[in-house]
């Protein structure tokens, strides 16, 4: 089972700043270990959710770094609300992590 | 209406930045972009990452005995994280000797849930492909002291042993290239290659010892705590390998942080 | 009167032992600490964490011991340095550089390919900025001290053995530990002695 990730969802005003923190290989297929190709596992589309509203999504390839990080920003969200966050991979699998848009500075 | 704003995706972090290629007489311009590198870094530091597993590896049941981590004593009293790694290593009268937190966890995993150290000893350091539950779990641990300043105590006669001996340790010049721990951590202002050493044997220089481990180390993608950074250190030095959760390497890690003493631990972090 | 010098035996037989395992002498029970500790991996046997006698001294002094065992044991580490039987202590300087830059060997991970890790420590040639400071400055090694043979006897000498120079030096003995190769050991001479050499321009 894939592992948690990490999101924060700060208010900014009326804007939810939303970094999260996805823990993958990313592995491009490029990589050898042993002598033997690593083969692709990336993720390939992430969703994000704004009280079950989408608010985001993305297609991206393999050409990201390993856990990476992804921000964007979410107008019209209040202390509160939930953000629910999706990835899935190449491999089918997939993860759902959720967060409380906590109010910021 | 809502929307969203996308701003920006993911930079690609680990592969390609040429340190290595920098200049010695840039020597601090070059550390100073790698400063400000990290500052980006640690605000979203994937180190969090293994927190939350970590945390979630303490509170669940688990191992042959089913059983969580949540009565495992730090030193602080059974259960009590916070603060507790910065009080460690310390002196433990259930096993009647000092111990580093990565070996302590270890010791509640045997312990509370039953694992066998054969297990958790055979590959205890992260690969690109594989985090050992200890890494995560000391993490958490770590984490829960951040912000706080270093304590270990030295109050027990084996704990000011546990100095004592790790001083001796630190020095002791063998292996095949006659290196000690102070070949290059024991003079101030070196560098190997373009990498600085710290001189561990002076106060303010051995906080960095301590400092941003357990770290996300960008080479490779992989998290790593001291016990091996400690290893691989001795891998460098040309030595044998210590042993995982072992006295000496607890007893070094009493000399590294007892120097570092009062300086205020920051939390995981990230390394090059 | 035998019962007595029994009794004074065995209690010098416990105090002995209660240093290497009690609150005695730190060094002695670090060093059976790591005995207990340390083993084997790869090429690195556990015999590595032996101190011989110069490590010893120089362990046990914190790496300034007294003039006459300086004297005697640099004298024994002089007399282990195998000069080529060739007569000819210059190879090339360009195979050299290679084996300068090369940081590789004798660790357990590695397998065999032992280099010099010459830039790890010193400035070498010109060219490469990216060399450590552990060691001194190597750059115009020959220009300064002269090419003759005295000092290309010298310059093999302390790689082969530094410790025959001085004796707790921070440097590898890279031929008595037989990490480099006679010809290694004549090419890197050769980088720091050729007056063709970088490091002599």
């Amino acid at each position: 089972m894939a592992d948690p990730m990490k999101i924060r969802a700060t208010l900014q005003g009326d804007v939810a700043d939303v970094r999260v923190l996805m823990a993958h290989p990313m592995e491009t297929g490029q990589r050898k270990q042993g002598g033997q190709v690593v083969p692709l596992h990336f993720i390939q589309s992430i969703t994000a959710t704004l009280n079950g509203k989408q608010v985001f999504s993305a297609d991206i390839s393999q050409a990201i770094s390993r856990n990476p990080v992804f921000a964007f920003k979410v107008k019209g969200a209040k202390a509160g609300d939930e953000i629910a966050v999706t990835w899935k991979d190449n491999k089918g699998e997939t993860r759902t992590d959720k967060t409380t848009v906590r109010g910021g500075s | 209406m809502r929307h969203a704003l996308l701003l920006g995706l993911a930079a690609a972090v680990a592969a390609g930045v040429p340190w290595t290629q920098a200049s010695a007489q840039m020597d601090d311009p070059v550390a100073a972009e790698f400063d400000k590198f990290r500052e980006v870094l640690e605000k979203d530091n994937p180190a969090e990452l293994w927190e939350v597993k970590g945390e979630q590896l303490w509170t669940t049941p688990g191992g042959p005995k089913k059983a969580s981590l949540e009565k495992c004593d730090l030193g602080l009293g059974p259960g009590v994280v916070k603060g507790a790694y910065a009080q460690m290593p310390r002196y433990f009268a259930d096993v009647d000797r000092v111990m580093d937190a990565e070996a302590r966890i270890v010791h509640c995993m045997i312990t509370l849930q039953g694992y066998e150290l054969d297990k958790l000893d055979d590959k205890p350091f992260s690969s690109a492909t594989h985090t050992p539950d200890p890494v995560s779990i000391t993490t958490y641990v770590a984490a829960q002291s951040a912000g706080m300043k270093l304590a270990p105590p030295q109050n027990h006669p084996k704990e000011k042993a546990a100095y004592a001996i790790g001083k001796e340790i630190f020095h002791y010049r063998a292996g095949s290239y006659d290196f000690s721990c102070a070949s290059c951590h024991g003079v101030d202002g070196q560098r190997i290659r373009t990498q600085p050493l710290p001189n561990f044997t002076k106060p303010e220089q051995a906080i960095r010892s301590v400092q941003g481990w357990p770290g996300y180390r960008m080479t490779g993608g992989v998290m790593h705590t001291l016990q091996w950074r400690l290893t691989d250190c001795y891998r460098q030095q040309r030595f044998p390998e210590p042993g995982y959760t072992s006295e000496t390497l607890s007893a070094l890690l009493t000399y590294l942080t007892v120097n570092a003493s009062g300086q205020v631990y920051k939390g995981p972090g990230i390394k090059r | 009167m035998k019962l007595t010098t029994l009794a004074i035996l065995a209690g010098g037989t416990v105090l002995l032992a209660s240093c290497a395992t009690g609150t005695g002498d730190p060094r002695a029970e670090a060093l059976a600490m790591m005995d207990r500790d340390f083993h084997a991996r790869g090429i690195a046997s556990k015999d590595r964490l032996k101190e011989d006698a110069v490590m010893a001294a120089c362990n046990k002094y914190n790496d300034n011991p007294p003039a006459d065992v300086v004297a005697r044991l640099q004298k024994e580490q002089l007399a282990t340095i195998r000069y080529p039987a060739d007569g000819k202590l210059l190879g090339d300087w360009k195979a050299g550089e290679k084996v300068a830059q090369n940081g590789r060997g004798m660790a357990w991970s590695d397998k065999g390919g032992v280099g010099g890790s010459c830039y790890n420590c010193h400035q070498i040639g010109p060219a490469t900025t990216s060399f450590g400071t552990v060691g001194p400055s190597l750059y115009q090694f020959a220009k300064m001290r002269g090419f003759g043979t005295d000092i290309q006897r010298y310059a093999y000498g302390k790689i082969y053995n530094s410790k025959a120079f001085n004796l707790c030096s921070q440097m590898p003995r890279f031929g008595h530990v037989q990490a480099l190769t006679e010809q290694q050991m004549k090419d890197i001479t050769a980088l720091l002695m050729d007056p063709a050499s970088p490091v002599n321009q």
